[in-house]
This record gives structure tokens, C-alpha cells and sequence, in this order.
């Protein structure tokens, strides 16, 4: 059965110009298909969230081409990649970066409200079953900037989902979350990926977290040492 | 596309947030916009004043005969030529009459002009009044009073008798403030006048009048033309002076040319009579613009300032935004909306304070002297100031929060979170 590739990463090489010239990134080359859970591990500093950054298109400072859905967001205006990410693309940030002054429930909307495809109302009750599924539904109208780490991570997550992207990633997404709620949102990503054909990405130094996805990218020193 | 509802919603939540940091950079424009207007109110209000004491007791346009015009000498007129030598000393201007011509016909056809506002013909002859030993020199005017009236408004400057009793009486003078108290008369007293044909005649000071310049309230008397016409023992057709204000202040330069060429006679515009006065004035208002542009740029920049803080303060939320999908002119909307609140707010309460300290400042007692006839210090409500003001703040805030945030909405938006 013929696979249909959601991403394609091809000799991406990525330098660092602060303090000195630095690769960061070798000739990183991979594909990755719709549906499928794809962790990536390796040593702290080998480059696992520059990496991720750039497939998230945040950041545009490279060389080489990323392709995903078929399109070629290499060279694209920011206006045109933000439109990207807001409609398939969901990511949680290493440190989960919410807007402090914003409740949970508003911050998980606001990208479902960006998008416009559903009316407040309606991305209101999504948000509810996001942050739901993440048990934070309690805490929905409590103040972002007045909730743990990992209260905080789950309402990172709850916004990745919003939109029902094409591609989460997320880095180190379960990295403030105890075995329990880790449990959970792994449940979570491998639910979407096989039901809904949603594809995960995600950065991880949680062993078992890794093990049970369906593919480990191992990084060493910016090259990709297994896993293609 | 800008203003859509969720990015009024963000830029509503950022300021309500952050009340005090709203609060702190909309006290910055209510400072400039404040500071603009008290001084600029104040400043302009001293010039207006100044100008208006001067020019509005001096006619747009004077006609008069000038005595002494350049005449040809007898002698170079019998024995013409480039190659004859006539010297002629001190040549002095016949016995002539002071006074125009036809001057009551000249002022009808004057008034007929729509450019004209009024007319007022005069006779005007110099006099001293015999105060004891001394003689005190002055400027006896005889005019229309109603005329005279609707050019300098004399019935606003009288400060006691009335123009009803002049007008009635035949031997009556409303006296200037300064001369009245210099020589200690009031209403009902009688002075001795000596005319320059040495003539002695008894007025009856009717009353007092003051325009606020030493110049005419030391010197000037006015009487009905009939008055003067006897004590000079000339016809009642006899008119030395006629004096113009126009409806539009620049044409009378124009004007006073065209109609000294169609009269014959001198006629002077109020720029050419006034010519030192009037360079004080551009000195003046050359003064307050250097000093209102100053402030303008402080103000200015210090809003700029705290716009700018404002933007760079939200820099972190700009690069969420923008990762989960928040487009360059959705961030542009967001800040540009805050800086119109921020602008509008602090704009609005620095016209309040503004208008406040000026009004304030205007009911501060101020004695004009001898020189002004004012009590208060003289402000200048011009309402102009005030939409300029709000404009102005308003704009500037609006830059001010434009150019950092279309900065922020175009670089990468892991480049802000990494730092
Ligand atoms: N902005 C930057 N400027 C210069 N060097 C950087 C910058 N960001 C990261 N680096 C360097 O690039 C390398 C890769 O960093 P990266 O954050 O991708 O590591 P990582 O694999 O995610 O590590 P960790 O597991 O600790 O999160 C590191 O050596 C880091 O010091
Ligand atoms: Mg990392």
C-alpha cells in the first residue's frame, strides 16, 4: 500500500552565526507519512528543537527544501506561512509559551477564532472538549499566566488541537507532565494519528514515551544517526 | 481585514490587562498634548492681544495731504537744462491747505466700496491745552462719532461721560484717559485749548475715553467736526484726514495705491504706518513657533517612547501569535487599535487639563499699566489648538505604535521566543 507523504525534509543544513559560525544542522534528509506517530530522540544541544522549528516554519533561515501536504513552504512570504500554520499545523513549544494575560479557555481558542471556519460559539465548545480531553476543563477560565507548568503544558496541547491540523508537533510536549497525564496525552496523539489520520511529531527524551510511537528519528550532533 | 472582531478582542484584553501601563502611557500624551496647549494658548494670546490693542485703534488706510512733496523749484522750473546749475537752499512748501479737497465726497465714493467696512472722515489739528503755567500738547479730532464709532468701537473704550453728550453738545471733547489724569480734569471741567493759528478757546470735557496705547490716550481728544471746523474758523467742508477699515486686512496695501493714484493725495496703508510695530509682531510669532515646534518634538518623541515599550513589552505575545497562526497585519491591527485607544484617551484628557490650565492661567490677574487695558492675563482659546492637538496625539500614537509592531509582525517568530 502506497503511503502518502504528509512531510519532506531534503539536505536541510542549518548555522548558527552567535557567538561563531556554528552548524548546527547537517544535511538532514527524511519523509513523514500521514497518520503516523513519529518520535525524534537524541542528546541535549544535538539540535532536536532547531530542527522542529524550522519543519514548524517559524523559522525560515535555512538551506534546503520542507515540503509538507504536497506544498513547498521553502521561500514562502511570513503572511502565507502563518496562514499555513494557523489552518494544519499545531505545535507545543519546549516551554510552553501561552499569553499570560489571557484566560486557558481564550488562548486555546484564539487560533480556532483566526481561522474562522466555525463560529465563536462553536470554537468555544471545541475548545471545552479540547481542554476536556486534557481534564483542564476545570481551570478553563483561570488566568494562563496562573497555572502550573504542566496546567500550562495541557492548555499548550488543548491549542495545538484546535484546528484539527494536518501535523502536531510538539517538543517535548509531555516534558512537565507526570506519568499519568503523560500517559494521557500519549494516548491522545496515537488516538488522533490512527482514527484521524492526524500526524505527530514529537521531540522526546522520555524513553518509553518513544518506544511505543511508530518511528524513532535519532539525532547526534546534528545529523540524523538512525530512523530514516 | 484589520479590525476584525478577535483582534479588537486581543487588543481590548492587552489593555485592560495592563491597566496601569495603559493608564501610565496615555498620561504621557495627556502631558504633551496638555503642555501644547496651555503654551501654545498662552503665547498666541499675548501676540493676539498686542496685535489686536495695536491695530485695531489704526485705520487700514489714512488719507491725508502730505505736506512738502517734492515740487520742482521756480528756478529749475524758468531755466531747465542738464547743463545749468541751480541751487535753491531750504525750499520750504508754499502756504498751502492742510486739509483734501472735496474730502466729504471722497469718503462717500470710499464708502460705496464693498471692501470698505467704514469710513470716517476727520478733521484733526494739533493743540495745546494750558494747564497752569504748562502747556500740554495734544491731538484734537474732530469726527462723526457714529462713524468713528463703527471703525475703533469708541464706545467700548469710554470710561466715563458718554457719546450721546458729545454728539449733543457743540463745545464738548471726550478727553484721552492719560491726558484727563495728567492734567487732573474730569467731566464737567472746562480747559483752555490753544490752537497752532494761536487762537484761545473753552472746551468742556464730556468724559473720558481709553484705547490701551499711551500714544492715543495721552494725546487724542475727540470732538464733532463742526467743533474743530470753528475753532479753526474753516467751512464745514474742511477735512484734513479720512480714515479707512477695510472688511479684508490684506488688501490694503492694494487699495491705499490704487487710490492715492485716483485721490492725488497721500494715502497710507496700516503696514507702512505701522512698519516697526509689525516687525515686533513676525519677531514675536516667530518666537512662539520655535517654542511650539520644540514642544511638539518632545512631546512627540516622548510618546513615541512609551508606544514604543508598550509594543516591544508584548514582544513575546506578538511570536505566540504569530506561531499559532496570526498573520503580519492581524498583529499590525492588534497594536495599531491599542495605540488609537491609548492615543484617543490621553489625546481627549490633555485637551481637558490643557483647557483647564489655560483657563485657569486667563483668570490669573495681570495689570496691563498705562500701556494695556487688561486686569487678566490675556489667553487664547483658539479652538483650532484644540483639534490640532487631538490630531496630533492621536497621529503620533498611532505611528508610534505602527512602526515597532509592522517590525515585530515581519521577523521569524522563534527568532522573538528564543530571545
Ligand atoms: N539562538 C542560538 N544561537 C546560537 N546557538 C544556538 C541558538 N539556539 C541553540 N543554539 C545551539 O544549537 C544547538 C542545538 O540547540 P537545540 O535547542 O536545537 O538543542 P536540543 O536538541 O533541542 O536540546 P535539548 O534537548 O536540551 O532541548 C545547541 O548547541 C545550542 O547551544
Ligand atoms: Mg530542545
Amino acid at each position: 500500500m502506497m503511503m502518502e507523504k504528509v512531510l519532506v525534509a531534503k539536505n536541510i543544513n542549518k548555522y548558527f552565526m552567535e557567538p561563531a559560525r556554528f552548524q548546527v544542522l547537517k544535511d538532514i534528509s527524511f519523509d513523514v507519512n500521514k497518520g503516523e506517530f513519529l518520535s525524534i530522540v537524541g542528546k541535549s544541544g544535538c539540535g532536536k528543537s532547531t530542527l522542529l522549528y524550522l519543519l514548524s516554519t517559524m523559522d525560515t533561515d535555512y538551506e534546503g527544501k520542507i515540503e509538507m501536504k504536497g506544498t513547498l513552504l521553502t521561500g514562502k512570504t511570513q503572511n502565507e506561512l502563518a496562514a499555513f500554520r494557523n489552518k494544519n499545523l499545531g505545535f507545543v513549544f519546549q516551554f510552553h509559551y501561552l499569553l499570560p494575560e489571557f484566560t486557558a479557555l481564550q488562548n486555546v481558542m484564539l487560533p480556532g477564532l483566526r481561522l474562522g471556519e466555525y463560529s465563536a460559539k462553536e470554537v468555544e465548545e471545541r475548545a471545552y472538549e479540547k481542554l476536556s480531553l486534557l481534564d483542564m476543563q476545570d481551570f478553563a477560565l483561570k488566568k494562563s499566566s496562573k497555572l502550573s507548568g504542566g496546567q500550562q503544558q495541557r492548555v499548550a496541547i488543548a491549542r495545538a488541537l484546535i484546528n484539527d491540523p494536518a501535523i502536531i508537533m510538539g517538543d517535548e510536549p509531555t516534558g512537565n507532565l507526570d506519568n499519568t497525564n503523560s500517559g494521557i496525552v500519549f494516548d491522545i496523539f496515537k488516538d488522533l494519528a490512527a482514527s484521524m489520520g492526524q500526524t505527530i511529531i514529537a521531540v522526546t527524551h522520555d524513553a518509553d514515551f518513544a518506544k511505543r510511537s511508530d518511528r524513532i528519528i535519532e539525532m547526534s550532533d546534528g545529523k540524523i544517526v538512525s530512523g530514516v | 481585514m484589520w479590525f476584525n472582531r478577535i483582534n479588537l478582542q486581543i487588543a481590548r484584553t492587552h489593555l485592560f490587562a495592563k491597566k496601569k501601563q495603559t493608564a501610565i502611557a496615555s498620561l504621557g500624551v495627556t502631558f504633551g498634548i496638555a503642555m501644547f496647549v496651555l503654551m501654545i494658548s498662552v503665547m498666541t494670546g499675548v501676540n493676539k492681544l498686542l496685535e489686536e490693542t495695536q491695530l485695531t485703534s489704526t485705520p487700514h488706510v489714512r488719507i491725508y495731504r502730505d505736506i512738502g512733496h517734492e515740487r520742482p523749484s521756480l528756478l529749475s522750473a524758468f531755466n531747465p537744462g542738464e547743463r545749468n546749475w541751480n541751487l535753491v537752499h531750504h525750499q520750504k512748501p508754499k502756504d498751502e491747505p492742510l486739509n483734501l479737497r472735496n474730502g466729504l465726497l471722497i469718503a462717500r465714493s470710499l464708502e460705496a466700496n464693498p471692501n470698505v467696512l467704514g469710513v470716517s472722515p476727520q478733521v484733526s489739528s494739533q493743540v495745546f491745552f494750558n494747564y497752569g503755567p504748562a502747556q500740554l500738547s495734544g491731538m484734537l479730532v474732530g469726527v462723526d462719532m457714529e462713524k468713528e464709532d463703527r471703525l475703533y468701537s469708541v464706545r467700548s473704550k469710554v470710561k466715563s461721560g458718554s457719546l450721546e453728550a458729545l454728539m449733543a453738545s457743540n463745545d464738548g471733547i471726550l478727553m484721552g484717559k492719560g491726558l484727563a489724569d495728567k492734567m487732573q480734569v474730569k467731566a464737567g471741567d472746562k480747559v483752555t485749548v490753544t490752537t497752532p493759528k494761536g487762537e484761545v478757546v473753552l472746551l468742556r470735557v464730556i468724559g473720558t475715553f481709553q484705547m490701551g496705547i499711551g500714544a492715543i490716550d495721552n494725546l487724542r481728544c475727540y470732538t464733532s467736526l463742526q467743533t474743530v471746523q470753528k475753532i479753526l474758523q474753516e467751512n464745514t467742508r474742511y477735512i484734513t484726514d479720512i480714515h479707512v477699515k477695510l472688511n479684508d486686512l490684506s488688501l490694503a496695501t492694494p487699495l491705499a495705491k490704487e487710490w492715492q493714484d485716483r485721490f492725488a493725495y497721500r494715502a497710507e496703508d496700516w503696514e507702512t504706518a505701522n512698519a516697526t510695530i509689525l516687525v515686533s509682531f513676525t519677531i514675536r510669532n516667530i518666537m512662539t513657533g520655535v517654542v511650539v515646534m520644540t514642544l511638539l518634538v518632545v512631546a512627540g518623541f516622548g510618546i513615541y517612547n512609551i508606544m514604543n515599550m508598550t509594543v516591544y513589552d508584548k514582544m513575546k505575545d506578538i511570536a505566540i501569535l504569530k506561531a499559532t497562526g496570526f498573520q503580519g497585519k492581524d498583529i499590525v491591527g492588534i497594536f495599531i487599535s491599542q495605540s488609537a485607544f491609548i492615543g484617543l484617551i490621553g489625546a481627549l484628557l490633555g485637551l481637558i487639563i490643557g483647557y483647564v490650565l489655560s483657563w485657569l492661567v486667563s483668570q490669573a490677574p495681570f495689570d496691563g499699566g498705562e500701556f494695556l487695558s487688561i486686569d487678566k492675563f490675556p489667553v487664547n482659546m483658539d479652538p483650532k489648538f484644540y483639534v490640532f492637538g487631538l490630531v496630533f496625539g492621536i497621529l503620533t500614537t498611532l505611528l508610534a505604535g505602527y512602526f515597532p509592531s509592522r517590525k515585530a509582525s515581519k521577523i521569524d517568530p522563534v527568532a522573538i521566543l528564543r530571545g
